[in-house]
């Protein structure tokens, strides 16, 4: 009997662990690959206003894409800060906060002073006005 | 008894009106005066400042309203990762 219960709960541990595997996957994977490029090589960072910046002076594609992936996050920007009943830039730079500390090691993103840092395993240095 | 005009009642005690009015002409034309002349020293100049007036647009984050949309902005950070 608790043979059984024990197996039991070893199957539900590792179904829980896959369920999570599956959850968590699709997140990292719906980065188009040339972003997620630009974003790994240090070519372009999180700015601490909430959009994305170019670290070294961009190609053509890198710039139609940064600017194309600026104009959606200003649209989904603009509609939470009207369901918020807040500014574009309160809900851009409260994103910005979340984005920066989303980084991986190895990515770009602003320090408040302007200048473009690389992400360590540290905590990145962010707005005193960051939760 | 001798009455003067400038006495407020008749002998029996009645009010004589047309004195009354004059008292308090009177009485308003001073008040008049002097309100005006407390206006005229208490004045106060104001002069436009030489300085540009200087409005700090970052005020306008706060910390806490940061702190309120925090937890919409990650919602949208999960529900929209393809742009983020």
């Amino acid at each position: 009997m608790f043979e059984f219960i024990r197996k039991n709960k070893a199957v539900a541990m590792i179904g829980s662990l896959a369920l999570t595997a599956i959850v968590a996957t699709p997140v990292l994977a719906q980065r188009d690959p040339a972003y997620a490029a630009a974003r790994s090589s240090g070519v372009i960072g999180e700015k601490s206003d909430g959009y994305l910046g170019y670290v070294t002076s961009p190609s053509a594609s890198v710039k139609a894409m940064v600017e194309d992936l600026n104009i959606k996050r200003k649209a989904a920007y603009t509609r939470k800060a009207q369901e918020t009943n807040s500014t574009v830039e309160q809900f851009a730079f409260t994103s910005g906060c979340n984005l920066i500390m989303r980084t991986t090691p190895g990515e770009k993103y602003q320090a408040p002073d302007g200048s473009w840092q690389t992400r360590t395993s540290a905590a990145p240095i962010r707005d005193a006005r960051c939760p | 008894m001798n009455h003067k005009t400038s006495q407020l009642t008749d002998p029996s005690g009645n009010a004589i009106r047309s004195v009354m009015k004059n008292r308090k002409a009177t009485g308003l034309i001073s008040g008049v005066a002097l309100g005006l002349s407390a206006v005229l020293a208490g004045c106060v100049q104001v002069s436009a400042p030489d300085k540009p007036i200087v409005i700090n647009l970052n005020i306008n984050i706060k910390q806490e309203v940061v702190y309120r949309l925090d937890g919409d902005a990650k919602d949208l950070i999960n529900s929209e990762a393809e742009i983020f």
